[in-house]
């Protein structure tokens, strides 16, 4: 395991990748750093590190877009998956060598709380709860690419992909708002949720008899809700897009709050796109 | 050491891998024989862990590949089709990896290297990049890699491919070397190649195990034949009548083929001793016994050669050869004959003769025969 770690740290570092990304976010995270902290006089490192949130949503493709697709490409899977080691093995010592490098430019920047402090007077624990925020945040994002990259055999692909998915979590809260609040919508909008994933369950299984419960199960069990109170489902869609929202926990962190359903949404989420690559690699080997 | 149990391996409908049955015994190397697309590689990667099996089961020493995966693992060096390479590392970066990985100490690791790196012969690239090496030296540090540890078990899938004639006799050695204190399975699709170094061969064809002996019993049976297809004008009765008279002839079927007044023949002829140039040669005596029996052949006999029969064997269905390529065939197998024999009359040219004689008189009828 360690020896996944040692030369997927290394081959960051000799292939630029790293360099690039640990470069490109002290850049970035620098220039709002000053703008705001230094030149501005604003005494809140979190605000500066949120703005800059947006710039990661580009960054954390870079990190893990090579991260399984490559080694699927050159076929260097088959030494990994041949090797005397678990598949879980090769995908967590692959996702720790990129919170690695992901921490580099994290470490740096715990530094920047104490250059403002020579300045003036801040609150350390508003500081550096927005970093821990940042770095969980990071965590998460780096997990979701991860998983993509293990679906694909193009970077490019898994690239943009996960740009994808870490842009409209980002904008989910504003998504949510454009969604009509009332019942009748919520329902409709979550019976064609159920019919997705009755289709999902048929295509996987190919079997039309699952996928079949599943959906009209679904489909009745919504109704029957429904009818009985309907006032739940106001706005319970809306609610549920927001849920998805990458950043929400991460404000929490930045206005001081040690945010524990945060730690707990941001690491559930990140081990469940671990796991979820780790079943697209073993998936693969079986049909 | 290894036991294979009905595996089957299915990719949608296509079966790549049908019910494949077959044990490895310790110190021997094997070779899987087998056109491409048999399922050599597939077997292969199911062996060692790569893909998962439909169907059926692999047990290496004892240990499932699937359920006691680790153990199972530890006991196998693979090099697969494509050496699983990274080109951004050196030669000793990637090999020190490869040592880290199979969990070798770390107090034998440098010396294992270096060991690898000697067998392989990959010391004078130790310190290149992988991209910037030939196709060659790709393949022996994958290679190294595979004999890293020194496994029990060594598999090599089409392990000389890419590799000039002089590494490939050194491929040779090593693998020779090493089959004193390891098992050794190998693929190739060259028969000469796996004859050279097997002790014993399965030939693999559409996923099935069609044939699998030792190397000397395979040669055996493989030159054991001599089978001759032709076809001649007359009636099969006229036919059997007139091959009757060729003694030696020890099985012949006649059917009628496509044209009027003209049969299909396939001899089976009584073997000679032992070795190749002992075979007897029986075209001669069959056209001239045709030809007394004024039942003209009009296509050519067919010689069977070693690489004929792999051919019959992989081949579900037998096609029949293009003109020109059959042509080239029995020409090769003219020169063969005569650096072999000093025949006074030419059986080869005697047929082609023939042909000739018969296309120029009745190329209306034959002239689509050849």
């Amino acid at each position: 395991m360690a020896a996944i770690y040692k030369k997927e740290v290394r081959s960051y570092f000799t292939s630029m990748i790293g360099c690039v990304f640990v470069a490109f976010a002290l850049v970035i995270i620098g220039l709002y750093f000053f703008a705001n902290n230094l030149y501005g006089g604003y005494p809140y490192f979190g605000y500066s590190l949120s703005a800059t949130v947006v710039v990661f949503l580009i960054l954390i493709p870079i990190l893990t877009m090579k991260s399984m697709a490559d080694d699927r490409r050159q076929r260097t899977d088959q030494m990994l998956l041949t090797a005397p080691i678990s598949t879980w093995q090769i995908i967590f010592s692959k996702y720790l060598a990129m919170i690695t490098v992901f921490m580099v430019p994290v470490c740096i920047i715990m530094l920047y709380p104490l250059i403002m402090a020579a300045y003036g007077t801040i609150s350390y624990s508003m500081a550096y709860a927005s970093i821990f925020g940042f770095a969980l945040m990071g965590f998460m994002c780096i997990a979701a690419g991860m998983f993509i990259s293990s679906i694909t055999e193009s970077q490019v692909i898994a690239a943009v992909l996960t740009f994808l998915i870490l842009f409209i979590s980002y904008m989910a809260e504003a998504i949510a708002e454009l969604i009509p609040t009332t019942a009748s919508v919520s329902m409709i909008a979550f019976m064609i949720l159920v019919a997705a994933a009755a289709l999902l369950v048929y295509y996987m299984t190919q079997s039309q008899l699952l996928g079949g419960i599943v959906g009209v199960a679904g489909i009745v069990i919504i109704a029957v809700m429904y009818m009985v109170d309907s006032s739940a489902f106001q706005g319970a869609f809306g609610n549920l897009i927001s849920s998805l929202s990458l950043t929400a926990h991460f404000y929490n962190f930045c206005s001081g709050l040690i945010d524990i359903p945060g730690i707990v949404y941001y690491l559930s989420i990140a081990f469940l796109f671990l796991f979820l690559a780790d079943q697209a690699v073993e998936k693969r080997r079986w049909c | 050491m290894i036991e294979v149990k009905d595996l089957v391996k299915k990719y949608g409908d296509h079966v790549a891998v049908d019910h494949l049955t077959f044990t490895v015994e310790k110190g021997q190397i094997y070779g899987f024989l087998g056109p491409n697309g048999a399922g050599k590689s597939t077997t292969m990667n199911i062996m060692t862990g790569y893909i998962g099996a439909t169907e059926g089961e692999v047990l290496i020493d004892g240990h499932d590949i699937l359920k006691d995966a680790e153990a199972a693992k530890k006991c196998i060096g693979y090099l697969p089709e494509i050496p699983p390479v990274y080109p951004d590392m050196t030669v000793e970066e990637y090999l020190r990896f490869s040592a880290e990985l199979k969990g070798i100490k770390k107090e034998d690791r440098e010396a294992q290297i270096e060991k690898v790196m000697r067998m392989a012969q990959v010391e004078e690239v130790s310190r290149r990049l992988i991209k910037n090496l030939s196709k060659g030296y790709r393949q022996r540090v994958g290679l190294a890699h595979a004999i890293m540890g020194f496994p029990p078990i060594i598999i090599l899938d089409e392990p000389t491919v890419g590799l000039d004639p002089k590494q490939i006799i050194e491929i040779r050695e090593l693998i020779k070397k090493l089959s004193k204190d390891h098992t050794i399975i190998l693929s190739s699709h060259i028969l000469s190649e796996i004859s050279e170094v097997c002790d014993y061969v399965m030939i693999i064809a559409h996923g099935k195990l069609i044939a699998s002996d030792t190397t000397e019993n395979l040669t055996k049976m493989m030159q054991g034949q001599n089978i001759y297809d032709f076809k001649a004008k007359g009636s099969a009765s006229q036919v059997r009548e007139a091959l009757g008279m060729v003694s030696g002839i020890e099985k012949m079927d006649i059917k009628p083929s496509g044209e009027d007044g003209i049969v299909e023949v396939a001899v089976e002829c009584k073997n000679g001793e032992d070795a190749l140039e002992k075979r007897p040669d029986y075209r001669e005596e069959i056209f001239y016994a045709l030809a007394h029996a004024e039942c003209p052949m009009m296509a050519s006999a067919k010689y069977v050669s070693l690489e004929d029969i792999f051919l019959e064997l992989t081949e579900e269905h037998k096609k029949i050869r293009p003109k020109k390529q059959k042509r080239r065939l029995m020409a090769r197998r003219q020169n063969e004959k005569d650096a072999r024999t000093d025949m006074p009359v030419d059986p080869e040219e005697i047929t082609t003769e023939d042909e000739q004689a018969e296309n120029n008189e009745e190329v209306k009828d034959h002239g689509s025969d050849l």
